[in-house]
C-alpha cells in the first residue's frame, strides 16, 4: 500500500498524472460480449468506460464475436481453466451452464431494489431451478414490423391480429402486384430460426417439452411448423428466408422489399435513420399476431443476461460491473438500442420519446414472452429442430415426419 | 566407437526437440485416444470408461456416414477442379506477355487472403437478393429469376466448392508454375522441330517435369480438403437441412456444441485415420512415380 502510493507520487511528479490512473489499475476483467448492432461494441465500450472513470482501479479488456460463437467460446474458455471473469448469455443457456458450473449462482447478491424494480419476465432469462446466475441485460422479443406504405397501397386499413389475417393480408398485397414475396423471415439454419418457430409455437399454445420428453410434434408445435410450410410454399413468404439471419431480414425490409418482417427490438431505429433506410418513417411495429380462441399476441423470449464465470477470480468486481451495465440509469440511456429491464422506464418520457409505437408494441409483447425449452442438451434439441424445420420447408420431409426425426435427434 | 559417441550426441542434440513435439502432438494425440473411449463432458466430469460404445455409435449412425459423402465428395471434386486450374493457370504465366508479373501477382491474392474473409466475400456474391452472381447470371439471360444458392440443398455444396476453389488453385499453380520452369528450353524447342503437336509436347515434354510436384500439392490439397471446416462454418454452419455438414463440422458441433467430449475425440480419431490413410496411399504414389523417373 505505502510502496504502491510512493509509486505513485513520484510517477505524478515524473511524468505527470497520466501515470496516476494506471498505476492504480490494480484489477483486470475480461468480458466476452457479442458484435451486434444494438448495443453495438461502440456502445459497450462507451458504457464500460463510465464504469471505468468511476472506478478507476478497475480494468476491462472486452472481447467481441459473432451470437454464432459466444455460447462455443464461452465452454471453451471455461474447458481449459478460465479466461473471461464476465460473459454475455443467452436465455437457452442457465440449464447448461447451472448444471455444468460456468456460472456463479447470484441469487444472494440481488438486492430488494433489483427485484422490485426490475420485469418479471426479465428475471426468467437468467433463472434455473429457482436460482439466479447474472442480471438481465438485454430484453428482446420479436415483432411483426409492418411497412405502412405498402399496406396503405394495398387498402390495408390495419395491422395483422392473427397469424391467419397476416397470411390474408400478404395475399392481398401479391395479388396487387406490389410485392412478389411480402414476408420476410429468418430460417437460415441457425438459432434464428428456431426464435421465429417458438413464436409460432407460443401463438398456437404449443409445447416444446412435457415431464422433460419433447412435446412438439404435435398440436402447437406441428401447427407452427405447418403455418411455416404453408407460408413458404404458397409464396407469401420470401424464398430466400431459408438462408436469412436477422440482419438480411433488416437489408430486404430497409429495401422497401418486404410488407412484413419478423424481428428484433433493433430493427425499429434503424429502419427509422433514414442515413440507413429506404423506408425511415414508414416503420410500423406491432406485437407479433396470434391466433384465434388460442393466444392474443405472440412472443419469443430472446433476452440476454450478463453473468460471472465460476473461474473468475474477481467475482466483487465482475458483479460492480455487472450492476453497472444493467443499472436503470445505462439502460435508459441507450433505450433507443434496446428496451430497459426497469419497469419505470417505460413511463419516462426521456425513454419513450420517439418509440412510443414501439413501447405500445412492446409492453404487450414483453409480456407474453414465451421461452424456449430449459434443459441442459438444449444445444443438441435446436440443432435438431433446425434440420426439422428446413427439411420440412425444402419439401424433404413432411412437417410431421421431420418433427418426429428431431425428436428422436434432441438426445431427450 | 566415436559412432555410438557421434550417435548419441546427435541424439543429445535432438532431445530437445524431441520433448517439444512428444509434449504438443504426442501426448495431445494418447490423451484423445483415453478421451475417445470415455463419456466425458468437455467441462464438468472427467466421465468413466465406455469401451468402444462411442465408435460404434458413431458408425452405426446415418449422420457420420452421410458427413462422410460429403466429405468426400466435396474433397474429390475440388481437389479436381483445382488441379486442373492450377495446371492450366500455370500454362498460361509461363508464357511471355506483357504485364505477366502483374498477373502472377494477382494470382496470388485469393490463396493469400484469410479463409474467414474469403467465405465472407462469397456469401456476398452468392447473396440471394443482392448478390453479383444473380445479377451477372440474369443479365446474360442464364436465369430468369434470382436464385438462393446458399439455400438451396442442390446447389449449396457446388457454392462452397467454388468458393474453396478460388481460394485455393493459385496455390497448385504456384507450384505447377515452379515445376514448369525447370523445364529446359531446349527441349520444348527440339519437340517443336520434331513436329510434336501442343498436347504431344504437354504429355510426353513437359508433364514428366510436373509429376512429382503436382502430386505433392495433390497430396497437400486432399488433406486439407478432408479437413475443411471454416470456409463451411461462416457460409452455411453446415446447412440448409445439413447438406453441406462435413465431417469436421460434426467433430466441432459433438465435441463443443453438444460438449461430449468423448464421441467427439472418437469422431476426430476416426477422421485422422482416414486422412492418414489418404495420405498413405498418396506418399506410395509418390514413392513410385519418384522410381519411374
Amino acid at each position: 500500500m505505502l510502496k504502491s502510493t510512493r509509486n505513485v507520487l513520484l510517477g505524478a511528479t515524473l511524468l505527470g498524472v497520466t501515470l496516476a490512473g494506471q498505476a492504480h489499475a490494480e484489477t483486470t476483467l475480461n468480458a466476452l460480449f457479442m458484435a451486434q448492432a444494438a448495443y453495438s461494441e461502440a456502445d459497450v465500450r462507451a458504457m464500460t468506460e463510465a464504469f471505468t472513470k468511476a472506478n478507476p482501479d478497475v480494468k476491462i479488456n472486452l472481447e467481441f464475436v459473432p451470437y454464432e460463437g459466444l455460447h462455443d467460446k464461452t465452454v471453451l474458455a471455461q474447458g481449459s481453466g478460465g479466461g473471461y471473469d464476465v460473459v454475455l448469455f443467452d436465455v437457452i443457456w442457465p440449464a447448461e451452464y447451472a448444471s455444468n458450473k460456468v456460472l456463479v449462482d447470484v441469487t444472494e447478491r440481488v438486492t430488494d431494489e433489483m427485484n422490485k424494480g426490475i420485469l418479471p419476465g426479465a428475471w426468467t432469462t437468467v433463472e434455473y431451478d429457482g436460482k439466479r446466475y447474472g442480471m438481465p441485460w438485454i430484453l428482446d422479443t420479436k415483432y411483426l414490423f409492418y411497412n405502412k406504405e405498402i399496406l396503405e397501397k394495398a387498402g390495408i386499413k390495419a395491422p395483422p391480429k392473427t397469424w391467419e389475417e397476416l397470411a390474408e393480408q400478404a395475399k392481398a398485397i401479391k395479388d396487387k402486384g406490389l410485392l412478389q414475396t411480402p414476408i420476410a423471415w429468418s430460417w437460415s439454419q441457425a438459432e434464428a430460426a428456431i426464435c421465429d418457430y417458438t413464436t409460432l409455437v407460443s401463438a398456437y399454445g404449443g409445447k416444446f417439452l412435457d415431464g422433460g420428453k419433447p412435446a412438439f410434434t404435435t398440436g402447437g408445435g406441428l401447427d407452427a411448423l405447418n403455418y411455416m410450410v404453408t407460408s413458404y410454399t404458397s409464396g407469401l413468404t420470401n424464398p430466400n428466408s431459408k438462408e436469412f439471419l436477422e440482419e438480411d431480414v433488416r437489408k430486404v425490409f430497409q429495401n422497401g422489399e418486404a410488407a412484413f418482417a419478423l424481428n428484433w427490438t433493433y430493427m425499429y431505429n434503424l429502419a427509422n435513420d433514414p442515413k440507413e433506410s429506404k423506408v425511415a418513417g414508414k416503420v410500423g411495429v406491432v406485437p407479433a399476431p396470434g391466433v384465434t380462441g388460442k393466444s392474443e399476441v405472440s412472443a419469443v423470449n430472446g433476452s440476454m443476461g450478463l453473468g460471472i464465470t465460476t473461474t473468475s477470480k474477481h467475482p466483487e468486481e465482475a458483479w460492480k460491473y455487472i450492476v453497472h451495465m444493467t443499472s436503470q440509469e445505462t439502460q435508459n440511456a441507450y433505450a433507443k438500442l434496446s428496451l430497459p429491464i426497469w419497469a419505470s422506464s417505460y413511463e419516462d418520457p426521456s425513454v419513450t420519446k420517439g418509440q412510443e409505437e414501439l413501447i405500445a408494441a412492446a409492453k404487450r409483447g414483453l409480456a407474453a414472452m414465451y421461452p424456449r425449452p430449459t434443459t441442459p442438451k438444449y444445444q443438441e434439441l435446436s440443432t435438431a429442430l433446425q434440420q426439422a424445420i428446413q427439411e420440412a420447408l425444402l419439401g424433404q420431409a413432411s412437417p410431421e415426419d421431420a418433427l418426429k426425426t428431431a425428436a428422436e435427434n434432441s438426445g431427450l | 566407437m566415436s559412432g555410438t559417441w557421434i550417435s548419441t550426441r546427435a541424439w543429445l542434440l535432438m532431445l530437445p526437440l524431441l520433448v517439444v513435439m512428444i509434449g504438443v502432438i504426442g501426448w495431445p494425440l494418447v490423451d484423445t485416444v483415453r478421451l475417445s473411449f470415455t463419456d466425458a463432458k468437455l467441462v464438468g466430469t472427467a466421465g468413466s470408461f465406455v469401451g468402444f460404445d462411442n465408435y460404434e455409435r458413431i458408425v452405426t449412425g446415418s449422420n457420420f456416414r452421410r458427413a462422410l459423402v460429403t466429405t468426400t465428395w466435396f474433397a474429390v471434386v475440388s481437389v479436381a477442379a483445382e488441379m486442373v486450374l492450377g495446371v492450366l493457370a500455370a500454362l498460361l504465366l509461363n508464357q511471355r506477355f506483357r504485364g505477366r508479373t502483374a498477373l502472377r501477382a494477382l494470382m496470388i491474392l485469393p490463396w493469400a487472403l484469410p479463409t474467414v474473409v474469403n467465405a465472407t466475400l462469397w456469401r456476398l456474391i452468392y447473396n440471394p437478393e443482392y448478390g453479383a452472381l444473380n445479377a451477372a447470371l440474369t443479365q446474360f439471360g442464364l436465369i430468369d429469376s434470382y436464385r438462393s444458392w446458399l439455400g438451396e440443398p442442390g446447389s449449396a455444396l457446388t457454392a462452397l466448392i467454388v468458393a474453396d476453389c478460388w481460394k485455393n488453385f493459385p496455390l497448385v499453380a504456384l507450384i505447377a508454375l515452379a515445376a514448369l520452369q525447370a523445364v529446359p528450353r531446349e527441349i520444348t524447342a527440339a519437340a517443336l522441330v520434331d513436329g510434336a503437336g501442343a498436347f504431344n509436347r504437354f504429355r510426353f515434354v513437359i508433364m514428366p517435369y510436373l509429376a512429382g510436384p503436382l502430386l505433392v500439392a495433390l497430396v497437400l490439397r486432399t488433406i486439407e480438403a478432408f479437413k475443411v471446416f471454416d470456409i463451411i462454418w461462416v457460409m452455411t454452419r453446415g446447412g440448409p437441412a445439413n447438406s453441406t455438414r462435413t465431417l469436421s463440422i460434426l467433430v466441432y458441433q459433438e465435441a463443443f456444441s453438444f460438449q461430449r467430449a468423448g464421441s467427439g475425440a472418437s469422431l476426430a480419431l476416426i477422421v485422422t485415420l482416414l486422412v492418414t490413410v489418404l495420405a498413405a496411399a498418396y506418399a506410395a504414389l509418390l514413392r513410385r512415380a519418384a522410381g519411374a523417373s
